[in-house]
């Protein structure tokens, strides 16, 4: 699974550093979304999709193997 | 109108008890979930009440948050329904690009590490109100002792306003959010809090200190923008939240068999409270073309209300969803909007929930109500869902 995050869309709500820390992250200056993990592993899955679910502005993007 | 357009109803504000929304609406979900509604001013527009349909709204740009162009669904004598353009800075009624370059200033502020930092001031705070009720002691008006001033102290005490302004503020709030208010009222709430927040920006401009307000003046914004926005977030940050600790604690008091999940599991246990009780029953949006919408086809300047009530209590996407499961997954709920407008300070809100309860119960385990539950006043007139009054009382 690849993940993509899109600055210019975020909104910086936070639902995706609730949902999967594991994987997003805030930057400090301006609360946008950042990529800790492009390439999450599978037990990750389920944590990221609702991440990509719930992110008010779609500025998550999913790809590879579901 | 067409023959074959239903006629257009007006938005549904009774409740058949203090937690669930209008009955009408859920009728509506079921049989019509995009339907004419009669706006107060004479435009007739739409009603959305499914939870997929409100999230499809809320996320298209097609329909634009401008208050220029929106029409209101509940009628407020005290405010003139003209629609007109929002105040540079209130930019809850912008569209991008305006919105987006507001909101990004800000967003560095709210963000969950810098919530979570607040930690110990919102505990801080919730053990100084508690210690004060308990003090005061029983009975007592839980809305005045505990769930106005959390809220206000923690959003005072990240804008940096002055304790002793906080009484004036509260009022002048109050006032503001009231259906039935008179104009004259709302009018003299709206210039006060405005001097208020100006007298504020131009303080923290003088002598920055380490606060929300002062951070923004390194930017660009003018006196007018950081007045706008401290007024917004001022206003955002306090009623809300308030009402959700008063009527949170009135369903929890109502379930008590909850309480207990409450105290174990508080952070999944308030995003079951923010879908149950939708404290923002609805928001606006007007179409800037024509869209087709579930079939419908709305046109460009109609205005589209979504009840956020009713899609959280979609039973599409909620089993059983007008029982309180402080249990259930209900990270999907909506009470916070979604889109590029989904609450700025949700995160915030999140932790002052997660911390207020279980504290107000640990501290007070024979909290009861201390009239029946039918005499408690409800904010059934007003933009925000709450209590007036939430009397309640404990064993010494």
């Amino acid at each position: 699974m690849e993940v993509t995050v899109d600055q210019v869309k975020c909104v910086g709500a936070g639902q995706c550093v609730l949902v999967a820390p594991e994987v997003f992250d805030q930057r400090e200056e301006d609360g946008l979304v950042t990529l800790l993990d492009p390439a999450p592993g599978d037990h990750l899955r389920a944590a990221v999709d609702e991440a990509a679910a719930l992110c008010p502005a779609a500025a998550i993007g999913l790809e590879g193997p579901r | 109108m067409t023959d074959s357009t239903p006629a257009a109803a007006p938005f549904p504000l009774d409740r058949p008890n203090p937690f669930d929304p209008s009955v009408e609406l859920g009728r509506l979900r079921q049989e019509e979930p995009v339907s004419r509604l009669a706006y107060p001013d004479g435009h007739v527009g739409w009603l959305v009440t499914s939870h997929s349909l409100i999230r499809a709204v809320l996320a298209d740009e097609r329909f634009s948050s401008k208050a220029e162009i929106k029409h209101t669904p509940v009628a407020r004598a005290s405010v003139s329904d003209e629609p007109r353009p929002a105040p540079p800075g209130f930019f809850v009624a912008n569209d991008p690009p305006e919105h987006t370059r507001y909101r990004h200033l800000l967003t560095g502020q709210f963000t969950v590490r810098r919530m979570r930092e607040l930690t110990p001031l919102i505990q801080q705070c919730t053990h100084t109100c508690l210690e004060e009720m308990a003090w005061q002691g029983p009975p007592t008006d839980l809305v005045q002792a505990f769930a106005l001033p959390l809220p206000s102290l923690v959003i005072c005490e990240l804008l940096g306003v002055p304790y002793e302004d906080r009484a004036e503020f509260q009022r002048h709030s109050a006032s503001l959010a009231r259906v039935g208010a008179s104009q004259e009222e709302t009018v003299a709430a709206y210039m006060a809090l405005t001097s208020f927040m100006r007298e504020l920006v131009l303080a923290k401009r003088a002598r920055p200190a380490d606060d929300l307000i002062s951070g923004l003046t390194g930017s660009d914004l003018t006196d007018e923008e950081l007045t706008n926005i401290g007024f917004m977030l001022l206003g955002a940050g306090h009623e809300t939240t308030a009402n959700m600790i008063a009527l949170g604690t009135f369903a929890l008091l109502s379930n008590p068999d909850q309480i207990a999940v409450m105290r174990k599991e508080p952070e999944r246990a308030v995003e079951e409270l923010l879908r149950y009780l939708s404290v923002v029953p609805f928001t606006v949006r007007t179409a800037l073309e024509d869209v087709e919408l579930a079939g419908r086809h709305i046109k460009a300047g109609e205005s589209v209300t979504v009840s956020i009530a009713a899609g959280n209590r979609d039973p599409e996407r909620f089993a059983d969803p007008d029982t309180l499961d402080l249990l259930r997954s209900s990270s999907s709920q909506i009470a916070f909007g979604h889109g590029i407008h989904q609450c700025l300070g949700q995160q915030l809100a999140r932790i002052e929930m997660q911390i207020a309860y279980p504290a107000l119960f640990d501290r007070f385990p024979s909290l009861r109500l201390d009239v029946p539950p039918e005499e408690v006043p409800l904010r059934a007139d007003m933009l925000i869902h709450g209590v007036h009054r939430l009397p309640v009382t404990w064993d010494i």
